[in-house]
């Protein structure tokens, strides 16, 4: 289970990570959107990863760690506000600057004749 | 009432915040009453703060009764308390500046700018390494909306960039955070320092994985020189109190490192101990040589200032890179010295651009100002302070820190520092002598200064001459506050009583 974990947030970090470096603010607001669910699975394995334990103390043998949990909640809290933020934003810069680039593209034509 | 005295930064901001921004419409009158009363008694909660901190007692305030390590705690040391004073010196100013009108630009100044100083004032007292990261995203969250207020492309476009910077930084502190839990299973600073010391070297490189990851995160909010892409359009774009208000912000920066590697990774972290301290030094110079070019080559006074920020940040970064008593006492002078003064120029940069009309902030030619006089003596004491000249403070603060640099780094710091400063001064002047001199034939734009204005700037400015006054207990200060923070030993005994006899295993 470890392994499959690590795997499969390192995947989503990776996503992530290569949607924040592209030009378009649409891209860029998926790209921390998946960082921030990769970040929210990571946070959740530091308490060590427990299978059939009880979520809260229930005896001294087999519990899982209840602290990553909160922290969880608390950082999908912050998350989604930054999200729906970061996308008003994103839309405000597209009807102002008259472009989605991130730069706010003065050379937008100029790339798109070399694509 | 006294044992909740160290929780009132954070509340009293809160509270004011909160009852400002129930409608966001609404009287102007009564909110800028509430915005600068708040304010007011922040600083009166500060004063009291620094007069009790000052006996170099360490008291924390478990929330909710939850003894550390268990609770979260906010801390209150030496350090804390003169980072609060300041925070709440530097928002009177801006809060009285924005009262003569950039309030009313767009909506909820006076909500924004509380919920702001609350962040900042909770980053400054936690004494729990994930707290610290709630606390950064409220005061950003703020900035974020602070930043855009009144609306504008500059504004957006600077925005964008900020935002999306700051929220990959959230991501890696969460990482970092992550890891220092996973590899020693506790959140408290004070308890982190105690396990560190017994880890198991296994660990050894997780810790410093995430010790590291945590310095790219105070990295980019203190502006260090890979990571400081954002500032000078972010701050050259904000309304002119949101920029004031924005050089405490690097200084957040500058505080959570000296807070979390003199704590958590002090002398007892044994080989983990001051593992900053390379990075931070060699990138404090380069951070120092690239603020200096883009001083000369700003075009505008507001980005000058922005630059001017930023020979600050080098100049403070060095003194955590040289890491001795009296250096630290050195750059905390310097960095009241600096908030204050580059904090002080941003509203007088607003004022000069407000007189100029179409010229604006431009170093171009433009048209006379009404209050040139006025404006010119103001800028040439703020010039003279930022630039550190005698015989203001910028003076003494480098003086220390120069004085404080030892041997082996003296080659290194001393001609960067100088030059840095001769920058400074070089574009000060020409800028200063563009925006007053060289002016076309013609009427002065009508921009009558108001009172409020002229006392947020005289406020911020006249810390300048007063730091020279009280230059001794200042000093005195600091000194006390760096020797604190080089044993942290009393701190960790006052948070965890039984950690320090051994009852900890």
């Amino acid at each position: 289970m470890e392994s499959l974990y690590a795997i499969t947030t390192g995947i989503l970090t990776a996503c992530g990570l290569f949607l924040t470096l592209r030009g378009r603010t649409f891209p860029v607001v998926v790209g921390l959107t998946l960082l921030s669910y990769a970040v929210n699975l990571f946070l959740f394995s530091m308490g060590g990863l427990t299978t059939n334990g009880a979520v809260i103390i229930d005896g001294p043998s087999n519990y899982a760690d209840p602290l990553p949990q909160a922290l969880v909640l608390t950082a999908i809290v912050i998350g989604f506000a930054m999200t729906a933020f970061v996308v008003i934003l994103a839309m405000r810069a597209r009807g102002d600057l008259g472009n989605d680039h991130v730069d706010g593209g003065k050379f937008e034509e100029f790339r798109e004749d070399r694509r | 009432m006294m044992q909740h005295l160290v929780i009132l930064p954070i509340v009293l901001p809160l509270v004011a915040g909160v009852v400002l921004l129930r409608s966001r419409q609404g009287n102007t009158h009564h909110k800028r009453v509430i915005g600068v009363s708040a304010t007011v008694a922040l600083l009166a909660v500060a004063i009291a703060l620094v007069i009790k901190a000052s006996s170099g007692e360490v008291t924390y305030y478990a929330v909710g009764d939850w003894q550390p390590p268990f609770g979260i705690v906010m801390v209150l040391d030496r350090l804390s308390a003169l980072m609060i004073l300041l925070t709440a010196i530097l928002a009177l100013g801006c809060v009285v500046f924005a009262c003569a009108g950039d309030d009313e630009q767009g909506s909820n100044f006076h909500g924004l700018f509380q919920l702001q100083l609350m962040g900042i004032n909770g980053a400054f007292l936690t004494g729990d390494l994930f707290n610290l990261f709630v606390f950064f995203e409220v005061l950003l969250l703020a900035s974020y909306a602070l930043l855009m207020h009144g609306g504008g492309k500059a504004r957006i476009q600077a925005g964008v960039h900020y935002v999306v910077l700051n929220l990959a930084g959230s991501s890696l502190f969460l990482i970092a955070v992550g890891v220092l839990y996973g590899a020693t299973g506790t959140l408290n600073m004070a308890d982190m320092a105690v396990r560190l010391s017994e880890l198991n070297p296994e660990r050894a490189g997780l810790v410093s994985a995430g010790a590291l990851l945590l310095l790219v995160v105070f990295g980019l909010k203190a502006a260090i020189l890979p990571l400081y892409f954002w500032m000078p359009r972010a701050y050259a774009a904000a309304p002119a109190p949101v920029a004031a208000l924005f050089a405490i912000m690097t200084k957040v920066g500058i505080y959570a490192i000296l807070r979390v590697y003199h704590l958590v990774f002090g002398d007892h972290a044994g080989p983990l101990a001051a593992l900053e301290q390379p990075w931070v030094w060699w990138l404090s110079l380069a951070t120092l040589v690239v603020a200096a070019i883009g001083v000369l080559a700003a075009r505008d006074l507001r980005l000058l200032v922005a630059y001017l920020v930023l020979v600050s940040v080098g100049t403070l970064l060095a003194g955590i890179g040289i890491h001795t008593p009296q250096a630290i006492s050195a750059l905390l002078f310097y960095l009241v010295h600096t908030t204050l003064v580059t904090g002080g120029l941003f509203l007088l940069a607003e004022l000069i651009g407000l007189q100029r009309g179409k010229a604006n902030t431009r170093l171009v030619k433009g048209r006379p100002l009404q209050n040139g006089g006025l404006l010119a003596s103001l800028f040439f004491l703020s010039a003279v302070a930022v630039a550190g000249l005698p015989p203001l403070s910028g003076a003494i603060g480098k003086a220390l820190l120069l004085d404080a640099t030892p041997a082996d780094h003296q080659p290194w710091l001393w001609p960067i520092l100088l030059g840095a400063g001769l920058c400074s001064l070089v574009a000060l002047s020409r800028a200063g002598s563009t925006l007053f001199w060289r002016s076309h034939e013609g009427e002065p734009n009508r921009a009558p200064l108001t009172r409020r204005q002229l006392f947020g700037v005289s406020w911020l400015l006249g810390a300048s001459p007063l730091l020279v006054i009280l230059a001794g207990p200042v000093s005195d200060y600091t000194q006390a506050t760096a020797e604190q923070l080089a044993s942290p030993d009393p701190h960790i005994q006052a948070l965890l009583p039984e950690a320090v006899a051994g009852g900890d295993t």
